[in-house]
């Protein structure tokens, strides 16, 4: 008969030794593995504050990894991936990096952390691992520099180039850099790093154009803004930018902009902050939201389409909810996905091992050598979905070209095209100075490049 | 618009948020009064609560009948609890009450995950977030409609509670369990029962309170932050005294609008977060169980 | 029957106040260290990196919390502030002091957080239990907005989000796991045998009796205000030299976000699930808490793959992390370390009964 007293022994003593055989297991054990399997490993955040972003951005990478399997994998080798979850945290997503590093005898080649915190925490072990970092539109923002961050990339703009195409169009609504003169902008933001991440590059404009630039920060989890939106409304905000996190920063932002009257034909969302599950909440008041974007949310680019056909069809899909493929956080994780996979292709091609699986040396050089023009674009699907890029050594950064969006009540009216940056030179710049100031500090020689 | 109306405005919407958070601290009270646990797995309670409010509203049935199906829920989480939870930790020290709760959180907010999933939804209870208007041409201030609703509800409930524990005889019972749990049995109060209808009393708070703030913020997973907002509350008030939740709720709401947006820029901004948490401090220095919190008397 | 004091006569005073009074435990002890030494040769990296360092540093920190909480009985929820603190010291010592060895830089930033610690603790003079605990909230939230807005303490990095210096010391840059793991051990090591004494010498009993009764330690002579400050400055000290490893030796990033509430609630649970008032229970706790939700994502990942929605995993994980604090608390309040004490209690008596 299992006492009580019993149970008090038992029961903490099994979960205890459960947990060492669990972990030795898992760390030891010598999994199955084909040798034409490329084996991916997906740090997920599926749960918590950021649970809706990573549930759709890592659903797209997954669905489009078995998309590509279902079409006969890259030249043969099929794809396989383990999950592991960080719940977004930086110390879990470090853990979930070292646990997802070995896959039998295979390592993996590449991680997307899909976030600056947990990009940052593991940044520092890529060179070591031969691991490559490929943030998509997030992370560190002078490993552009591909001089000094050989394994870091980013392939589809960072925030200093946001922010520059951004006011770009802000200056075009109002009529021309000359009209910008005396006007006020408000940059509100997240009260961290990130939020303040476009700031530098700001401060220049502004001095440049000559408006007044006004800060404002929203501590987390910003539920609550009525002192901001107050501040805003008496300092007479002409524009603002916000960078927030989390949909329920987001959205508060909406709806107290709503509340003060400010209109939000002329708010003007980051990336991170502008998604479906952000403008929802806010209901009707969100009509009218410009928001950036670095990959274009819709079902009928060719690739979505016929992601949904095959792999959804086969009853594969990795959405709980089949209606968010096609939204911004999903389309993002297929364009990351999509990266990869050329990544993988070049790097079979340049190191002659076309079927067979590679290394991440290789796979590293094959994103350098990614060179994705419209053309590959329109071959892989994603044509207007995703801008064209070239990487090259010194140059570790996408297009640094955004589309701007507007949200009609029910979903993102893409009104641009690829918008580039209005001086790229200034924005390389300022990255070459950070890189160059990083490897001083760290006694990083930065490696040549012809 | 002159600095003293501008003032004013800040005040007013200090107030009012002040009253948001109070309507969240009510449900901590309730428990704590009743039977001296801190529950800290009000916040996730609060999330679920609209949760689930709105997932039944998704799978179809109206407002309101999701509402009386979505108070049962509630009751039941509440009962579970005090079955499961408090009764096997029943002469367990404040500590060991206080990580369970806790633990309660995280159980709740993944059950919250799983059975309704991780999307974000909108709630829309029919009353506009917008200014109201004639106070609007009158003084140029702005206040919200769905602010003054918030503020009206939560000066209803906290009348109610405070009316319920010192006429009804329930709520001598309920004062009774919190005083002296083997005394109140030793003269026949029924502990389970009354444990069970406080559970339920702040599931049904905690329902009322997120209603109001996922109108107002979205229905999502941070909602389960607004706890935290509400500590600073119940230090203040103390953590027993039901009148006391609205009288520190205006205190705290008040105090974090006008700091940060008339000391805040002086540090950059971003003074909210921990404003409430310092003015809780000193508000202890001066007097250690709150406004109106008991006085705490220990015998050596 | 070999764990017997039998034959083991004490003849003298310092004999008779050792930690390991029996044999079999001083051989017991040496043996684990001689083993926690070894042990990088036997490890691969994941387990050194991603499990035994930050086990160690944060059972370093729960002892901290232990400290604070277990002896001296004063309720606190700012632990990962004061890690916070650590963590920046060490950064802007390394940083500003040429040449400074790890070691004391890391001394020295525990030493900054125990100063951040009394200043804290001071309300503990007049407030007690539950308040006290909301109380250090304040401190937890302060600290981390003071250290992410003074762009000072990150030397006005652009990024925002500071790279920790390699550990240097002696002219040897210790880069790999196995170093850094050894380096970690060291320091826990000789910090928790300090804690181990300061319990139990004057010290910790003056605490546990401000933990017990503060009013009747009063009458007996112990100034309050030294008591509950000196545990406060110790028990900072310990998470802030915690913190300056956790950046340093496992994150290798230094950014306040890391240190946020969920940490410090973290730091709690492994305070109580390991038993509050041991020295052994942070060890234990930390182990307890730190592989739990590893043990969760592996066991599922394994036993449903990819046939359940990883979603669906990630929710249940998080349902039974909470289901299993509230079992432990229901069936072993006094924690991990008791259990550890009544097999040490059976093991004296086997193969007898009683």
């Amino acid at each position: 008969m299992l006492t009580d007293r019993m149970l008090r022994r038992v029961v903490p003593a099994i979960s205890a030794a459960a947990t060492f055989i669990a972990i030795a297991a898992a760390s030891t054990a010598a999994m199955a593995q084909e040798a034409q399997e490329q084996y991916f490993g997906i740090p997920s955040s599926r749960v918590g504050p950021y649970s809706a972003m990573g549930t759709g951005y890592y659903g797209g990478i997954i669905d489009y990894l078995n998309y590509v399997n279902m079409k006969g994998g890259v030249n043969g080798v099929k794809l396989t991936y383990d999950e592991c979850e960080t719940e977004y945290n930086a110390a879990r997503t470090v853990e979930c990096y070292q646990r997802l590093l070995n896959k039998g005898d295979q390592k993996m080649v590449v991680f997307d952390t899909l976030g600056t915190p947990g990009a940052y925490a593991v940044i520092g072990r890529m060179a070591q691992d031969h691991v490559v970092l490929a943030q998509y539109g997030y992370g560190r923002t002078d490993a552009a520099d591909g001089r000094v961050w050989p394994w870091v990339f980013n392939a589809a703009g960072h925030y200093w180039g946001q922010i520059a195409v951004k006011m770009n169009y802000i200056a075009e609504k109002e009529g021309g850099v000359d009209k910008m003169k005396g006007k006020t902008i408000v940059h509100l933001h997240i009260d961290t790093a990130y939020g303040r991440e476009p700031l530098p590059a700001m401060r220049q404009i502004a001095k440049d154009w000559d408006f007044k630039l006004i800060e404002i920060a929203v501590p987390a989890p910003g539920l609550e803004q009525q002192s901001q939106w107050l501040q805003i409304r008496k300092e007479k905000a002409d524009w603002v930018t916000f960078w927030g996190a989390g949909s329920g920063m987001n959205s508060t932002a909406i709806t107290t902009a709503a509340r003060v009257g400010f209109p939000r034909e002329k708010m003007f969302y980051v990336t991170f902050g502008g998604a479906e599950e952000d403008m929802i909440p806010a209901g009707d008041a969100a009509k009218g939201t410009y928001v950036a974007a670095n990959a274009a949310p819709g079902k009928d680019y060719p690739l979505i389409a016929d992601i949904i056909k095959v792999v959804y069809g086969a009853g594969k899909g990795n959405m709980q909810n089949p209606d968010r493929v096609g939204t911004v956080y999903y389309n993002r994780g297929v364009g990351a996905a999509a990266m990869w996979i050329e990544a993988l292709k070049n790097a079979q091609q340049i190191h002659n091992k076309v079927g067979k699986t590679v290394n991440g040396d290789e796979f590293r050089d094959g994103y350098e050598a990614l060179d994705v023009t419209d053309e590959k674009l329109k071959e892989i699907g994603i044509l207007g979905m995703s801008a064209p890029f070239k990487m090259s050594c010194a140059k570790h950064d996408g297009s640094e070209r955004f589309k701007v969006m507007q949200w009609d009540g029910k979903k993102f009216q893409i009104l641009t095209d690829w918008v580039p940056a209005p001086d790229p030179a200034f924005i390389r710049k300022l990255i070459e100075d950070s890189a160059a100031k990083f490897a001083a500090e760290n006694n990083i020689t930065p490696r040549k490049c012809s | 618009m002159p600095d003293f109306w501008f003032f004013l405005e800040v005040l007013v919407g200090g107030l009012l948020s002040g009253t948001m958070y109070a309507l969240v601290a009510l449900g901590f009270v309730l428990i704590y009064k009743a039977s001296s646990v801190f529950n800290f797995a009000q916040g996730a309670m609060v999330f679920f609560a609209v949760l689930s409010f709105v997932g039944f509203m998704e799978l179809g049935l109206p407002f309101w009948a999701a509402l009386p199906v979505t108070v049962g829920l509630m009751i039941l989480v509440g009962m579970g609890t005090e079955r499961f939870v408090l009764r096997p930790l029943v002469n367990q020290s404040e500590d060991t009450l206080l990580m369970a709760t806790i633990g309660l959180a995280f159980v709740i907010e993944g059950v919250a995950q799983l059975a309704w999933g991780v999307d974000v939804r909108r709630l829309d209870l029919g009353i506009r977030d917008e200014p109201i208007n004639w106070v609007m041409d009158k003084t140029g201030m702005l206040v919200s409609q769905l602010d003054v609703t918030a503020a009206a509800v939560a000066g209803i409930m906290v009348a109610a509670l405070a009316l319920l524990f010192s006429h009804t005889k329930v709520g001598r019972g309920l004062r009774a369990v919190a005083d002296d749990h083997a005394a109140a049995l030793s003269i026949g109060i029924p502990l389970k029962h009354i444990w069970m209808l406080v559970w339920a009393t702040a599931g049904v708070v905690a329902l009322v309170a997120g209603m109001l703030w996922g109108a107002r913020s979205g229905v999502q997973f941070a909602l389960v932050w607004v706890a935290l907002k509400a500590l600073p509350v119940l230090i203040i008030g103390g953590f027993t005294s039901v009148p006391g939740v609205i009288l520190a709720g205006l205190i705290v709401g008040a105090v974090e609008k006008i700091g940060e947006v008339f000391i805040g820029p002086f540090f950059g901004g971003g003074i909210e977060g921990w404003a409430p948490y310092m003015l809780a401090v000193l508000f202890l220095l001066i007097r250690p169980e709150g406004l109106f919190g008991e006085k705490i008397i220990r015998r050596v | 029957m070999l764990y017997r004091e039998a034959g083991q006569f004490r003849t003298s005073y310092a004999q008779d106040s050792q930690i390991f009074p029996l044999r079999q435990d001083r051989v017991g002890i040496i043996i684990m260290l001689i083993a926690a030494v070894m042990l990088p040769f036997v490890a691969n990296s994941y387990w050194l990196s991603a499990i035994l360092i930050p086990w160690l540093v944060l059972s370093l920190v729960a002892l901290g919390q232990n400290i604070l909480m277990g002896y001296a009985g004063q309720l606190s929820l700012g632990s990962a502030g004061f890690m916070a603190v650590g963590a920046f010291a060490c950064y802007n010592l390394i940083l500003r002091i040429d040449g400074i060895p790890f070691v004391v830089a890391v001394g020295l930033s525990g030493v900054c957080a125990a100063l951040v610690g009394i200043v804290f603790g001071l309300p503990s003079l007049r407030i007690r239990g539950l308040y006290l605990a909301v109380a250090t909230l304040a401190s937890q939230f302060f600290i981390v907005w003071a250290l992410d807005k003074f762009g000072w303490f990150k030397n006005y990095d652009p990024a925002g989000v500071i790279t920790a210096q390699p550990i240097v010391m002696f002219g040897h840059n210790f880069a790999t796991p196995r170093e850094k793991y050894w380096v970690v051990l060291a320091i826990v090591a000789v910090l928790a045998l300090l804690a181990k004494n300061m319990a139990r010498g004057s010290i910790g009993r003056g605490w546990m009796a401000v933990r017990d009764m503060d009013v009747a330690a009063e009458v007996m002579g112990f100034s309050l205000l030294r008591t509950k400050l000196q545990a406060f400055a110790i028990s900072s000290f310990y998470c802030g030299v915690g913190g300056a490893l956790f950046a340093f030796a496992y994150l290798q990033t230094v950014e306040p976000s890391a240190f946020g509430i969920d940490l410090s609630f973290r730091i709690l649970f492994m305070v109580i699930i390991g038993g509050l008032g041991t020295i052994m229970g942070s060890f234990l706790g930390a182990g307890f808490i730190l592989l739990m939700p590893i043990f969760l994502n592996i066991f599922f990942h394994t036993v449903f793959g990819k046939s359940v929605d990883a979603t669906i995993t990630s929710a249940l994980e998080q349902v039974i992390f909470g289901v299993m604090i509230i079992m432990f608390l229901i069936f072993e309040p006094l924690g991990l370390a008791r259990l550890w004490q009544l097999t040490k209690e059976r093991l004296r008596l086997w193969p007898f009964k009683h």
